[in-house]
């Protein structure tokens, strides 16, 4: 454990610790952020309404939205002489979120990146591939101060030149991968070409984030690469990765919540919701200088799991692995998807390795979906009726488990684009007129 | 006795195949015999070649997803009823034929059947003892 003081606080001094940070925060945010005081008079709540964390529910919330209106610096707390880093979500579809750090936001930021590694077990004796990005994406960056921070050997990689990073891998005697899940398959895949074994190398833990997989996903990863396949979470917004981390149980991220307090609530009607519930998650950053978060709505769907103590030792409450998003639900004939539940049903069949395409288009007014999957060796036959099979079966499972009729078309391999940084899953080519 | 075709699963879009015999033409692999098995998504392409371990490296590097399958040659005698009878013994073996294709030696002029069985040692028992010899591997790959 990197801070055990921290990590294992009694759930009664945390929320008293919490209660007093952010009524911190709200304050700075009231007094330093035009958009903050006027969203709280319009809520008709001042920071004296803010007594302890009991009272979050009374602030309101803010979304991705919003930071884009303040584009670029309005979210900002501090003046810029105090900032020493920024930061930008990607733009896709229209400006980036902007982040400002403060170097106090750099130093806890990075203090939660390490406590991230250390939930695998790494300490100042490993050598850690961050193969995330290197840029405006916090990835990158993220990992690399956390490793710094927990005083092990950081390989400033960045995603891509997979040869290299194989090379590196094995030769510098690396203990610690951190990249998207696809990418460490993609690795496994090349090396297997390379005809390297990866199977031999002292890796022993994997910190995997930055887009949704599975389970079934996480297995696959434990066969191809010697190492626990841990969840990692993060968002530019909130700071970067190492807002959540899984332990060696590997069920459930441990939110470090004397810095990040999570919440779950109904997408629709917005109302908070018990531990256990599914919903939105929502971020309140208790310490954050430079952009002041108050009830972040992450558009990430998971629920808060509060089952005691954990075997580890840290009392932190855990968030589930990621089951989608708000914004990437498909609404195929009335029916809500996730293209995590796609990807479970194919990883479950016997040797479909989960490289797939959802197209989603309209044909007069009914919904299609189809399902683009690679047929690897593992699954060709040169048989016409065992793909035949093989693609009914898909179908069937996929109509079990999601209800929705979906046609499967078996490609050939590498076909379906390969991501470096987050894997593009989902065609949606429907226009509504 | 057991030939040795590779199998090369397709997309059913136009310049796939070709793109795969020109695989094999950059590779100095000649083809001796082929099928093509295509339904409306997908297709497989089976191939007997002379050089079937540069085949089948040449199709790897080249990204297509590639087996090998043992399958059976036997001659076909140029007569009415050549092939019926080789069946009707296949029949009374109580062998299922999977796919089978036919192509035309060039040094003898006769007719060849390739035969894909789910098990060719059975096969191969049952063909000697129907009297029906299997041409050799060798001769296959060097017609």
């Amino acid at each position: 454990m990197f801070n055990a003081q921290a990590e294992t606080m009694p759930t009664g001094e945390l929320r008293k610790l919490q209660g007093q940070r952010l009524r911190a925060v709200v304050e700075r945010a009231y007094d330093h952020v035009p958009f903050y005081r006027a969203k709280m008079q319009a809520q008709g709540v001042t920071p004296d309404d803010i007594r302890s964390i009991e009272d979050l529910p009374r602030l309101p919330f803010i979304t991705k939205t919003d930071f884009r209106d303040q584009y670029p610096f309005g979210m900002f707390g501090v003046p810029q002489k105090e900032i020493v880093r920024i930061h930008a979500s990607s733009g896709t579809t229209g400006k980036p979120t902007v982040s400002g750090y403060t170097q106090a936001d750099i130093d806890n930021w990075a203090e939660c990146a390490a406590r991230s590694l250390a939930c695998g077990g790494a300490t100042a004796e490993d050598t850690v591939q961050v193969a995330y990005g290197y840029g405006l994406f916090t990835g990158g960056l993220g990992m690399h101060y956390g490793a710094e921070k927990l005083g092990a050997a950081a390989l400033p990689m960045s995603a891509g030149n997979t040869e290299k990073q194989i090379m590196l891998m094995k030769d510098f005697n690396v203990t610690v991968l951190c990249c998207t899940p696809s990418y460490a398959l993609q690795i496994a895949e090349v090396a297997a070409a390379m005809g390297i074994d990866l199977m031999t190398l002292p890796l022993k833990s994997g910190h995997f984030g930055a887009e949704p997989w599975t389970e079934a996903m996480r297995q696959h990863i434990e066969q191809v690469l010697p190492l626990k396949a841990l969840d990692i979470y993060g968002l530019s917004e909130v700071a970067g990765p190492g807002v959540a981390n899984e332990c060696l149980e590997q069920n459930g991220l441990h939110v470090f919540e004397d810095h990040f307090y999570p919440e779950i609530i109904d997408p629709v009607t917005d109302t908070p919701l018990p531990d256990g519930e599914k919903g939105e998650l929502v971020f309140t950053c208790l310490t954050k200088e430079g952009v002041p978060l108050i009830r972040y709505r992450t558009r990430d769907i998971t629920l808060l799991l509060n089952e005691g103590p954990c075997p580890c030792g840290r009392t932190s409450r855990k968030i589930a692995r990621l089951m989608g998003r708000t914004d990437d639900m498909l609404i195929i004939r009335g029916v809500n998807v996730f293209p995590s539940q796609v990807e479970d049903v194919l990883v479950r069949i016997e040797g479909v390795h989960p490289q797939y395409l959802i197209i989603v288009d309209r044909q007069g007014n009914l919904d299609t979906i189809e399902i683009q999957v690679e047929v690897t060796e593992g699954l060709f036959s040169d048989e016409v009726r065992k793909l035949e099979a093989l693609r009914d079966q898909i179908h069937h499972q996929i109509k079990t488990m999601l209800n929705v009729s979906a046609k499967i078309t078996l490609v050939e391999p590498k076909t379906i684009e390969r991501s470096l940084g987050k894997a593009k899953r989902v065609q949606d080519r429907r226009t509504l007129s | 006795m057991k030939v040795r075709q590779i199998s090369i699963f397709l997309e059913n879009r136009s310049g796939r195949l070709a793109s795969v015999l020109s695989e094999m033409a950059k590779a100095g692999v000649n083809i001796r015999a082929l099928s093509l098995a295509d339904t409306s998504d997908f297709g497989i392409l089976r191939l007997i070649v002379d050089k079937v371990e540069a085949g089948v490296k040449a199709l790897k590097d080249g990204g297509y997803t590639v087996s090998l399958t043992e399958v059976l040659a036997v001659e076909v005698p140029d007569q009415p009823g050549g092939l019926a009878g080789i069946l009707e013994a296949l029949s009374q073996a109580d062998l299922n034929v999977e796919y089978m294709y036919a192509f035309v030696c060039r040094a003898t002029e006769k007719a060849v059947v390739v035969f894909r069985f789910e098990n060719v040692t059975v096969a191969i028992e049952a063909l000697k003892a129907a009297g029906i010899s299997i041409l050799p591997a060798e001769t296959v790959y060097s017609f």
